[in-house]
């Protein structure tokens, strides 16, 4: 059968496949257990680590492979297709990891990332608050500096990995007059003191992946853990989400393909009125659909990623794209899935359902896809300003 | 301490077919893996190399194609790979499979502990492991599903089991083990020992490097030797039973005297 020829090299094509062999024989049997029990996937996260996956984006002179955006979409991409819950415990580790790599001094770089990239040490990036989601310069949290200390307070909502990860890449206000400007990003530990955790989240989706409260009641950090400048919090946060949305539409492009693999094998199999389902057109327009909008999603997630590691440092409009159309995507072709499998498709026994349930985060994490537009919109706006 | 697994590359179970006619097996277009209870000596053989140090060497007799099984091995964490592959050990049987084994182990220098899986799946006999052993004079244990290091390090205390249970035998080095798939979970692959495996030089050793007389390997060193080989035939009659539940029943217990089954 014709497939799209994507040019990968041959370390490429050894991620692509040592990640589909994790997703095949350690993701699947586990994840309907997982999803029921909302159980964190360490055992699979250890068994990622094993694979060296942790340390794909991350340097070679951090113990990582030095790979992009790229790199660590095909990774995603291929575990996206066995489930987005664990995927997306593994990838919001590299969320967190980014600002290090990104901002971090050298002493920083050189303490955190060799044992993110060995996945000795998990990763949460905290952003978000009960008041402060898709308007993220409205964070409430604060950084005082007190001597050689910054004092932390306030409370990170809907932190993915939080509890799990050792280490947290935060963004608060430093300079609560200055609006967006007066945000800054630090590194946090799990043991810092005045550092706890706040409710777990029970999810609709995603159930095996931890989202838990951050909260800070008077966290001394030492000085050193600020990232960047101060002042740079709302830069950081910005740069690790243009580099991470790719991602994220490559985790719907996986989920997607799983989904529409599920329903071509249904289709053929499932006899109604004496023959497959699949013979008829009805289901045949439907599964075309789904696979040519799952092909146009996947070409556009690996030129944006590629383009982005060519050095294209104007970013944001080409990974909200990315983000926004696959995830889209994602979320129909899960749901069509379930249409085609029918009431079997609603049912637990098969597992069309948990991605149809899974899908739908893809549209409203690391951005809604409302802001995505927003960030499109805003970005014509500009190039056709210019011109 | 010096390890060495021994391997075999077979045809992937799950995707082989029979040739009813000629009575073989069809290998073209199926994949080759790593023998599965391999796979689980390649395991303890690395997990042991982490706990006392020193090196794992994988080794394995078979045509030209069976690097890729010695690659894979490499990558789940093997440090070195040796091909033993030479047309004088086509058509070997179990003995000189072992024969052939052994004098590349010697080769490499001998081994405080050789790991086997416990059978192939293709051949299913079981018994390279223990000839291997015999043939360097070593002591052995087959179908160990647990294995514990002595505290002076220098034995090993394993359990060789049983359908009802196990014994617990204590070894001392050299020696040799076959291993069952319950004694670990081998772990995935890793992209360094991918990369790695890619770059290592494996080298190939004949009859003459390994230093054995050709009539001892390969066919002419092979008591025994597949004649033919047949696919099993599987005959069902299917009869209906008339009557009421007690004359079926009655009638189904008379069917199953005269078959021998009760």
């Amino acid at each position: 059968m014709g497939k799209v020829n994507y040019f990968l090299t041959e370390e490429q094509q050894m991620i692509v496949d040592l990640a589909r062999q994790i997703a095949e024989e350690k993701i699947v049997p586990a994840r309907a257990q997982l999803d029921e029990e909302e159980k964190f996937p360490w055992d699979i996260m250890k068994d990622l680590a094993q694979a060296d996956l942790f340390g794909l984006y991350i340097p070679e002179e951090y113990g990582g492979l030095g790979g992009g955006c790229f790199e660590n979409c095909l990774a995603v991409e291929q575990l996206g297709w066995g489930c987005i819950a664990v995927t997306t415990t593994y990838a919001a580790s590299a969320l967190g990891g980014y600002p290090i790599l990104l901002f971090g001094n050298e002493e920083q770089k050189s303490k955190y990332l060799p044992d993110i990239a060995a996945g000795k040490r998990l990763v949460a990036f905290g952003l978000t608050e009960a008041n402060a989601g898709s308007d993220a310069g409205a964070i409430q949290t604060t950084a005082v500096e007190d001597g050689d200390y910054w004092v932390i307070n306030g409370t990170k909502q809907w932190i993915t990995n939080g509890g799990e990860a050792d280490i947290y890449t935060i963004i608060a206000m430093t300079d609560k007059n200055k609006g967006a400007r007066g945000a800054s990003a630090f590194i946090l530990e799990k043991s810092d003191p005045g550092f706890s955790f706040g409710k777990k989240e029970h999810k609709m989706g995603l159930r095996a992946s931890a989202t838990r409260e951050l909260v800070f009641t008077d966290c001394r950090i030492p000085k050193d853990r600020l990232l960047g400048r101060r002042g740079l919090g709302f830069i950081i946060a910005m740069r690790t989400l243009d580099l991470a949305r790719p991602g994220i539409g490559a985790i719907g492009v996986g989920l997607a393909q799983a989904a529409l693999d599920e329903a071509v094998t249904y289709a053929k199999q499932r006899i109604q009125f004496g023959q497959p389902i699949m013979s008829f057109q009805a289901i045949q327009h439907m599964l075309a659909d789904m696979a040519t909008q799952i092909e146009a999603a996947r070409a556009m997630v690996y030129n944006v990623a590629r383009t982005i590691d060519s050095g294209e440092k104007d970013i944001a409009k080409l990974a909200a794209m990315a983000k926004l159309f696959a995830t889209d995507v994602a979320m129909k072709v899960t749901t069509d899935a379930v249409q085609i499998l029918g009431g079997y498709g609603y049912m637990k026994d098969y597992p069309v359902e948990k991605m149809m349930r899974d899908a739908k985060i893809l549209q409203i994490y690391e951005g809604t896809n409302q802001i995505q537009r927003n960030v499109i919109g805003q970005a014509l706006n500009k190039e056709y300003t210019i011109k | 301490m010096q390890f060495v697994v021994c391997i075999k590359q077979v045809p992937d179970a799950a995707n082989v077919r029979f040739d009813p006619e000629k009575g073989t097996l069809i290998r073209e277009g199926v994949e080759s893996m790593i023998n599965p209870f391999d796979l689980n000596a390649i395991e303890a053989a690395v997990q042991l190399k982490e706990l006392l140090g020193g090196e794992v060497t994988c080794i394995t007799m078979g045509p030209p194609q069976a690097e890729t099984a010695l690659r894979d091995a490499l990558a789940l964490g093997a440090d070195k790979a040796v091909l033993l592959s030479d047309r004088a050990f086509a058509g070997s049987d179990t003995l000189a499979t072992s024969r052939t084994l052994a004098a590349g182990i010697k080769k490499l220098g001998g081994a405080d502990l050789i790991f086997c899986g416990k059978q192939a799946i293709d051949g299913d006999t079981a018994q390279v492991g223990p000839g291997l052993a015999i043939r360097l004079g070593i002591d052995y244990v087959t179908c160990v599903s647990h294995i514990e290091v002595s505290n002076d390090k220098k034995s090993l205390l394993v359990k060789r089991a049983w359908e009802e249970g196990y014994d617990l035998v204590q070894i001392d080095f050299p020696a040799l083990l076959t291993v069952l798939t319950c004694i670990n979970t081998p772990r995935v692959p890793s992209l360094k020992g991918k990369l790695k495996a890619k770059k290592t030089k494996i080298p190939v050793w004949g009859a003459e490097e390994i230093g054995v007389d050709p009539s001892d390997l390969g066919l002419s060193g092979s008591p025994t030797q597949v004649v033919s080989t047949s696919v099993p035939k599987f005959e069902a009659k299917k009869e209906m039973l008339e009557g009421d539940v007690d004359e079926q029943v009655e009638a189904l217990v008379d069917r199953l005297k005269q078959a021998g089954i009760i």
